[in-house]
C-alpha cells in the first residue's frame, strides 16, 4: 500500500525480517526509512497515518548502523598521505571499496608530513555524502605533526612540530586550511596547547589526544578545555600505571565534565592491543568506545613492502610493520574484522550471526551486497 | 447471550479468532462496505490478536477494509510510551497487519480538549456506519472498558477516573509503582457499545470468574457494568474453565453442551484465498 503522502511524496521503505539491536539486545523489529532518515513507525502509523511504499527482506539478518571509520589512512594501494594530483580519485577508490566492510562514512587520515604534503592534499579532499559511489566522506583527520617525538610510533620525526603561539596559526601555517579538517591528534602535553584545543574545539573540530607522552593531569586539562577523543588508546602514549594512568586514566576520570563523554579509539585487530586490554577499557567506559581500523594503504594488498607517507612498511600476514623494525605501524583489518574481533568484544549494515557483512546501504539505498 | 468455554487460554484465544475471521470474511467487505471492528487492549485479547496476525500472514484474512475503534486509552500518558494503549494495538497488532492506518481509531488521551475528543470519537462511530463487532475484555470488578462500578449503563464516550481495583491491576504494568498509573482514562460507553451489531466478550484465567458470575448470573446493575450486556441481542461471552470457576455447575454443563453448535459458527474456518 503507498503512503498517503500527507508528509512527505519521498516512498518509505520498510526492512522486514530482520534483527536490530535495540536496549543492547537484538530484537525482531522491522525498520522503516524515507529520504535517508530512519523513521518513527509509530508516529508514521498514528500520526501522518502512513506507510510503507516498498519492503526490504531482510532474511533474518542483523541490521545495524553503519560503520563509521575516523582513523583510516588508506587502503587498496591508497596513501592518503601520499601529494598526488589525483588525491579526489584514491579517495574515491577507498571510499567504493568500504562499502564492503560496512562503512558507511569515514575520515581519511593523513599521518605527520611535511607542509607541502598537506597543502597539495587537503583541497583536494571534499566533505559529502555517501551514495552508491562510496562510503560518505566526513572530513579529514589529521594526525599529527604535532605529537610527541617520544610516542612517534611510525610517524616520521623530521616533520614533527611544535606550538610556537597558543592560537591556530602555527595549524594554518601546517595544514594550510582547517576547512575540510574534522578530527585533530595531538599531544596535549606541548605548550600552548590548551589555547590549541580550545580554539579548535570552538571551531567544531574534534580534538583528539595521541601520540602523547602526557599525564592524567595535562590529558584532563585538555578534556576541560575541548578535548574529546583519544586516539587509538593504549597505542603511543604512555602504558597504564596504577599511580598516574596517564591518558588512559581519562576513561575514569572524574574532572570530565559531566554533561561530557571522553571518546576512546581502538584498533581491535588482535594485534594492537590485547584482548583482555580491550576489555578492560571497554568494561571501564562501555559508552566511550569506537572501533577504528588505522588502516594503512596496505589494507587490502598481498603481503611485502609497502610506502606510508614518508616512510616504508613490511606486511607480515595480519602485521604491518615499519620496515627492518616490530614497531606496528597501522593496520591491515578491515572495519568488520575490527568489529567481529570486538565481539569476542539511511547507513545500515545487514550482518549475519558471525558477523559477517552482506549488504550495505547508505540513505537507505542498497550500495553494497555480498555475492553469494 | 452464548456462553463459548474452552479448555484453556491458547484454545479460547484462537476460538475468538476463528469467530472474528469469520465474521469479516463473510461480511466481504470492500472499498465501499468497511468491517468495522471494535477492540481491546490487555493480557486477555494478546492470544487473541496474535491468531489473527497468523491469519493475515498465512494469506487467510485482509484488514485492508477493516476498520477498528478502541475502547479506551489512558489519560496524560504521551503516547510513545510504552504502556499506552496506542503502543499496545502498535505492537501487538497493527503493526503485523494491513489495516489502513487512517482506519485505525484510538481515543487521544493527550487532546487539549477530552470531551471534544470524545463526542468525535462517537461522530466516527455513527459516520462508519456503527460497529458490527465489538470486542471486549471484562475488569476484575466486572467493569468493560473503564466502565467503572457506578457507571451509567446507557452512558457514552467520556472521561472516566478509574476505580481503585483497576489502578492496582495495571500497576503491573508499571513497575508495581502505584503513583506512576495513571488515575483517568477516555472510554467507549456501555450504551456506546450495547449500540454494536454484536458484542463479543473474552473472559480468561481464574482472577476473572467472579466477575464473570456477577456478569451473568446475577441481575443487571451498574456496579458490574457487564451485565448490561444481558439484555444485548447478540453477544457471545468466550471463555476458559478457569473464568468459570464461580458459575453453577448447571449453567456451565449446559453451555458446555451447546458446543457442538457454537463450533459450527468456527467450523469450517473461511479464508479470503477461497473467493
Amino acid at each position: 500500500m503507498p503512503s498517503n503522502k500527507s508528509v512527505s511524496d519521498a516512498p518509505i521503505c520498510q526492512f522486514v525480517n530482520c534483527r536490530i539491536l535495540r536496549d543492547h539486545k537484538l530484537q525482531r523489529e522491522d525498520l522503516w526509512v524515507r529520504e535517508g532518515q530512519i523513521l518513527d513507525p509509530e508516529k508514521l502509523f498514528f500520526d501522518e497515518k502512513g506507510f510503507a511504499d516498498k519492503q526490504v527482506d531482510c532474511e533474518g539478518l542483523i541490521i545495524a548502523p553503519g560503520f563509521i571509520d575516523v582513523q583510516i589512512n588508506g587502503g587498496f594501494g591508497v596513501d592518503f598521505s601520499q601529494p598526488s594530483s589525483d588525491v579526489a580519485s584514491g579517495v574515491r577508490l577507498v571510499g567504493h571499496r568500504i562499502l564492503e566492510h560496512g562503512v558507511t562514512s569515514f575520515c581519511p587520515t593523513l599521518v605527520t608530513s611535511p607542509p607541502s604534503v598537506y597543502h597539495q592534499v587537503l583541497p583536494q579532499i571534499t566533505v559529502q555524502n555517501g551514495g552508491q559511489h562510496g562510503a560518505g566522506v566526513l572530513g579529514v583527520h589529521v594526525e599529527g605533526p604535532f605529537i610527541s617525538a617520544q610516542k612517534k610510533g611510525a610517524h616520521p620525526e623530521q616533520y614533527l612540530r611544535t606550538f610556537s603561539s597558543p592560537g591556530l596559526s602555527d595549524l594554518l601555517q601546517t595544514y594550510g586550511t582547517l576547512e575540510r579538517v574534522r578530527v585533530v591528534t595531538l599531544a596535549p602535553e606541548l605548550e600552548h596547547s590548551t589555547g590549541v584545543v580550545r580554539e579548535l574545539s570552538q571551531r567544531g573540530v574534534t580534538v583528539s589526544l595521541g601520540h602523547s607522552a602526557a599525564n592524567l593531569s595535562q590529558a584532563e586539562d585538555a578534556v576541560q578545555s575541548g578535548a574529546s577523543f583519544i586516539t587509538h588508546l593504549f597505542n603511543a602514549m604512555l602504558p597504564f600505571h596504577h599511580r598516574d594512568p596517564g591518558i588512559v586514566g581519562l576513561l575514569t576520570s572524574d574532572r570530565v565534565p559531566p554533561e561530557r563523554t571522553v571518546f576512546y579509539g581502538m584498533i581491535s585487530d588482535g594485534i594492537h592491543t590485547n584482548p583482555a586490554a580491550l576489555r578492560i577499557a571497554h568494561r571501564a567506559h562501555p559508552k566511550g568506545i569506537v572501533l577504528v581500523t588505522d588502516a594503512i594503504m596496505a589494507m587490502g594488498l598481498p603481503p611485502g613492502r609497502h610506502t606510508l607517507g614518508q616512510q616504508v612498511l613490511e606486511i607480515q600476514g595480519l602485521h604491518a610493520y615499519v620496515a627492518g623494525t616490530k614497531t606496528l605501524s597501522g593496520s591491515i583489518a578491515t572495519m568488520d574484522m575490527c568489529v567481529r574481533h570486538f565481539r569476542h568484544a539511511s547507513d545500515l549494515v545487514l550482518l549475519d550471526d558471525d558477523l559477517n557483512v552482506k549488504a550495505t546501504y547508505i540513505c537507505g539505498e542498497e550500495v553494497w551486497r555480498k555475492k553469494t | 447471550m452464548r456462553l463459548v468455554i474452552l479448555d484453556e487460554y491458547n484454545l479460547a484465544s484462537e476460538w475468538a479468532a476463528k469467530y472474528i475471521r469469520n465474521k469479516i470474511i463473510q461480511f466481504q467487505p470492500s472499498a465501499d462496505k468497511y468491517f468495522t471492528l471494535g477492540l481491546p487492549t490487555g493480557s486477555t485479547p494478546f492470544g487473541c490478536y496474535q491468531k489473527l496476525i497468523e491469519y493475515y500472514k498465512n494469506g487467510d484474512i485482509s484488514f485492508k477494509y477493516v476498520k477498528t475503534f478502541n475502547m479506551d486509552e489512558y489519560v496524560g500518558l504521551p503516547r510513545a510510551h510504552p504502556e499506552s494503549y496506542h503502543s499496545y494495538m502498535w505492537n501487538n497488532f497493527f503493526k503485523h497487519i494491513d489495516i489502513d492506518p487512517a482506519n485505525a481509531h484510538i481515543l487521544d488521551g493527550n487532546a487539549d480538549d477530552l470531551d471534544a475528543e470524545c463526542q468525535a470519537f462517537e461522530k466516527k462511530i455513527a459516520e462508519a456506519g456503527g460497529i458490527e463487532l465489538f470486542v471486549g475484555g471484562i475488569g476484575p470488578d466486572g467493569h468493560i472498558a473503564f466502565n467503572e462500578p457506578g457507571s451509567s449503563l446507557v452512558s457514552r464516550t467520556r472521561v472516566k477516573t478509574l476505580a481503585k481495583d483497576t489502578i492496582v491491576a495495571n500497576a503491573r504494568f508499571f513497575g508495581n509503582d502505584l503513583s506512576k498509573v495513571p488515575t483517568m482514562a477516555l472510554t467507549v460507553g456501555v450504551g456506546t457499545v450495547m449500540d454494536a451489531k454484536e458484542v463479543m466478550i473474552l473472559i480468561t484465567g481464574a482472577h476473572k470468574a467472579f466477575a464473570l458470575y456477577k456478569a451473568i448470573e446475577e441481575g443487571v446493575n451498574h456496579m458490574w457494568t457487564v451485565s448490561a450486556f444481558q439484555q444485548h441481542p447478540r453477544t457471545i461471552f468466550v471463555c476458559d474453565e478457569d473464568a468459570t470457576l464461580e458459575l453453577r455447575v448447571k449453567t456451565v454443563k449446559y453451555f458446555k453442551g451447546l458446543m457442538h453448535v457454537h463450533n459450527k459458527l468456527v467450523d469450517p474456518v473461511l479464508s479470503i484465498k477461497d473467493q
